[in-house]
């Protein structure tokens, strides 16, 4: 005996849902793999086995069942969402803690799946930016610019002992793009000067506007199956365009230009793979629109007036805090109503 | 071509409608023994006509309406009475109910029918038969249709809507209903837009019927009326939905479709008012679907009260029984109940055809259910707020605007089972506001209660003082005996002044009742204070 409805749609599960996530994020990997190395792939099968082990430790001790969890997808995906933000050629312990922090106390402590105010990948990325800040900034250099292009042997030697024999760390590792724009910027030099440097591509980063491209295109996969909705991506990235262009109008020597900042950072991966966390963003439509557009505007500002080079972890933490009051005051009128929700 | 319009969400939920609409409508085998509920519409059971013993006809009044929303019922078939009291029946809380059993006689007799000239009788006329005759809506909601059809003080209607949309899966009643009797199914219209006398007539069929479509078409022309074929779109057949999509309008939130001056209608109740008004028969029977797991899905036109189980020749491994779609309808592990007018459809389900659903997870906000609502609500928001027991947030994300169609639960991806959630949370704040009117009106008679003894304690001092001060008039008259005034007068003086103070206290005491919000019951402690004392 069983109360209506009495069928539910094929297939569909939350399992299939990270599942499909995870497949979006194939094709970045893929470009990742391919411009910088196979750092990348270390480090996301190391935070997968962080994650799946922290979520399986903390469903024992909360009582619930662990294999019926486990197989969810969702440690997973915020292991990968985690290992796809912070540099990919690091000691094992950074992606470890990160991920670590992330499922055990953003995630469980604050009631595990569907429960969690902060979104766990990027409360992991802002503990490991705040603790690690030097290890942070250490990025592969994309292969093309390499004078020691790394192999996975190195990969392991430095994820494990810390250090790399015969090899200078900074023959493999340099700055990001938008690092290198705003110190470049402070030291009194100009967009189009600093854009020449060979680290920068057509208009992103060499290498990262590839990986950009392809978080757009899994985006894109994952607006055609439906398992996000339009509204915060494109108003997240309609933001930071906006903002962008404003600034690079009033001074395009000082201000980058919109497509640069649509294709260099996480803003691709954010706009697209982060920001539209079930869990942490708002569910109306209309509080979408206002996450994103949040998002977007904070990314900007942290990265051009901030003091750090990228914004979109603590851009979409801020905005996380508010979804809860952009819900209450966004319910959409009701069928035969004039208001959403009555007084 | 009209426009159409959109309701928000909807799914499509595999239709499984070729099962059943291959063979054409079967008439039942008559039964040995049918079993009538009074209780087969909204509102007051019937009150029982006949007694045990009595020799009924078919289509003899057996239950007659009992005040204005309820229906009569009729025996379907002519036979003796065997019982009257209480029997399973399909209903989703599972309870008997009270129902009259009568052993047919294999006759199958008539009782005389008397058709009505509908053009020529008064309204009311018209009205009292259908109420008589038991015309409830077949749709699934069984609502009185004399009822629906009284415009009452309501100002012009301007569109009569006919639902053939049929948007549950699997059921194809009123589908092959549509096929096969469509001219009878427009000489109802005819007969409610006669009642209603609307600007415009609008029969909506969903457009994965094209038969029907083509058959109500044919069967429409030289009449004004119009077939509308409308998107194939759970739950495209709500009432409310066919409304949005049809006409564009919104019925308002707690209001019925002739608040906006439109009423719906199900295609298989037009077809029972013609039968009633043009060949004087009650609603003795109807076309029911039985499909999914039996030896041969088909339609069947089988009596009211016929057994279930007489209908349904399941295959091996049927597991239940799902009474209505799959979408709404609600589950029977045995058949040993009677066919009534609100069963459209006996699905016979299979663990193949109906799995059993998997393990809930926590909800991820996802928000799919937010995207399906056809009510624009925010089930996740309903669910947390249900779940956790917290009645008024539900109440204030308007809980009681759900329909119960079951898109949220369809979809989620963590297999909640929403409607269950709001099922029970709209449950509980009935309850709860029934308790609340129960302890208001404990409170108020108890304020009363004390009121009454401060005011009778007053009295008796009052008349005490009264009588001493009589006693001390008389006195004082009796000690200047002569001199002033005469000892009567004193005395009468005294109760004169007593009185008026008697009415004052009275009169202040009504100007602080007055102003109750709720009128007390008429019996217990509230009622005899309103007593003269």
């Amino acid at each position: 005996m069983s109360s209506s409805p009495h069928t539910l749609t094929p297939g569909s599960s939350v399992g299939s849902i990270m599942l499909l996530v995870l497949a979006a994020l194939l094709p970045a990997i893929a470009a990742y793999y391919f411009f910088f190395g196979p750092a990348i792939l270390i480090s996301l099968a190391l935070a997968s086995a962080t994650a799946l082990a922290a979520e399986a430790l903390m469903l024992k001790l909360r009582q619930y069942p662990v294999k019926f969890f486990l197989s969810d997808g969702s440690a997973i995906l915020t292991g990968w969402l985690l290992a796809l933000s912070i540099p990919p050629l690091a000691p094992w312990w950074l992606v470890v803690v990160g991920t670590g922090f992330a499922i055990i106390v953003a995630k469980h402590l604050y009631g595990g799946l569907g429960n969690n105010l902060f979104n766990p990948a990027m409360v992991g990325f802002a503990v490991l930016m705040i603790s690690f800040p030097a290890t942070m900034t250490h990025w592969p250099t994309p292969l093309m610019l390499a004078q020691h292009p790394i192999s996975i042997g190195e990969v392991l030697q430095y994820y494990f002992s810390g250090a790399l024999q015969g090899v200078n760390l900074d023959a493999v590792t340099m700055a990001t793009p938008l690092d290198t724009l705003k110190t470049q910027l402070s030291l009194q030099h100009t967009v189009s000067e600093v854009k020449n440097m060979p680290i920068f591509g057509s208009f992103g980063g060499k290498g990262t506007e590839a990986i950009a491209a392809m978080y757009l295109l899994g985006g894109l996969f994952l607006l055609q199956r439906r398992i996000i909705t339009w509204h915060t991506p494109v108003s997240f990235l309609l933001a930071l365009t906006l903002v962008a262009a404003l600034f690079n109008g009033i001074d395009s020597s000082r201000y980058a230009s919109p497509l640069f900042h649509l294709f260099t950072g996480g803003a691709m991966l954010g706009a697209f793979f982060i920001a539209t966390d079930y869990v942490t963003a708002p569910t109306t439509p209309l509080g979408k629109l206002i996450f994103g557009t949040g998002v977007g505007l904070l990314e900007y500002v942290i990265r051009v007036f901030g003091g750090y080079p990228d914004g979109i972890a603590f851009s979409i933490l801020i905005m996380n805090a508010a979804v809860p009051l952009i819900d209450a005051y966004t319910q959409p009128r009701v069928f035969g109503h004039d208001s959403g929700v009555k007084s | 071509m009209r426009t159409l319009h959109k309701f928000h969400g909807g799914v499509h939920p595999p239709q499984h409608k070729a099962e059943s609409n291959g063979l054409p409508i079967a008439p039942a085998p008559l039964p040995k023994r049918v079993i009538v509920p009074l209780r087969q519409h909204i509102g007051a059971p019937a009150k029982a006509q006949v007694k045990v013993g009595d020799h009924v006809l078919k289509g003899q009044m057996i239950g007659a309406a009992d005040g204005y929303i309820s229906a009569a019922v009729h025996a379907p078939t002519s036979g003796t009475v065997s019982a009257i009291d209480l029997h399973a029946v399909p209903h989703p809380s599972g309870l008997p109910d009270l129902c009259i059993t009568i052993e047919a006689d294999g006759e199958d007799r008539w009782i005389e029918r008397q058709r009505i000239d509908y053009k020529t009788a008064v309204p009311d006329a018209v009205r009292h038969a259908l109420r008589d005759a038991g015309i409830v809506g077949l749709g699934g909601a069984v609502f009185p249709s004399y009822v629906k059809l009284n415009p009452g003080q309501q100002a012009k209607i301007k569109t009569l809507v006919l639902n053939g949309a049929e948007c549950e899966p699997w059921i194809t009643s009123d589908d092959m209903l549509m096929r096969e009797r469509a001219a009878e199914i427009v000489e109802g219209i005819r007969i409610m837009a006669h009642l209603m006398q609307p600007d415009e007539v609008l029969i909506g069929i969903e457009d994965n019927k094209p038969e029907a479509i083509t058959a109500m078409q044919s069967a429409c022309q030289g009449t004004s009326f119009e077939v509308v074929a409308v998107p194939t779109l759970y739950p495209g057949g709500g009432e409310k939905q066919l409304i949005q999509v049809l006409t564009g309008k919104e019925v308002p939130s707690g209001q019925r479709p002739i608040n906006i001056g439109v009423i719906c209608s199900n295609t298989a109740t037009a077809y029972t008012v013609h039968r009633a008004i043009n060949h004087g028969e009650p609603v003795i029977s109807r076309v029911v679907t039985v499909t999914g797991n039996v030896q041969k899905p088909q339609n069947f036109e089988a009596l009211i009260g016929t057994p279930i189980s007489e209908i349904v020749r399941q295959a091996g491994d049927t597991s239940h029984y799902i009474m209505g779609g799959p979408m709404m309808g609600f589950d029977l592990t045995n058949l040993n109940v009677p066919l009534t007018k609100a069963i459209n459809c006996v699905i016979a389900a299979s663990p193949a055809l109906f799995p059993p659903k998997p393990a809930a997870m926590p909800c991820i906000r996802c928000g799919q259910c937010a995207q399906v609502c056809p009510c624009n609500l925010q089930p996740q928001e309903l669910y947390w707020f249900s779940q956790s027991r917290n009645f008024d947030k539900a109440r204030a994300y308007n809980l009681f605007d759900c329909i119960e169609c079951g898109c949220c639960s369809y979809v989620c991806p963590s297999h909640i089972p929403l409607v269950s959630f709001y099922r029970f949370a709209k449950s509980e704040i009935v309850m709860q506001d029934r308790e609340k009117i129960a302890a208001d009106q404990a409170k108020e008679r108890f304020e009363f209660k004390k009121q009454r003894e401060e005011r009778e304690k007053q009295e008796k001092a009052a008349r005490m003082a009264e009588k001493a001060a009589a006693a001390t008039a008389a006195k004082a008259a009796a000690a200047a005996s002569g001199e002033m005034e005469d000892p009567e007068a004193a005395a009468k003086k005294a109760a004169i002044q007593a009185a008026v103070e008697r009415a004052k206290a009275k009169k202040a005491e009504a100007a602080a009742l007055s102003p109750s919000p709720h009128p007390s019951p008429v019996e217990g402690e509230g009622a005899k204070n309103t007593e003269p004392t």
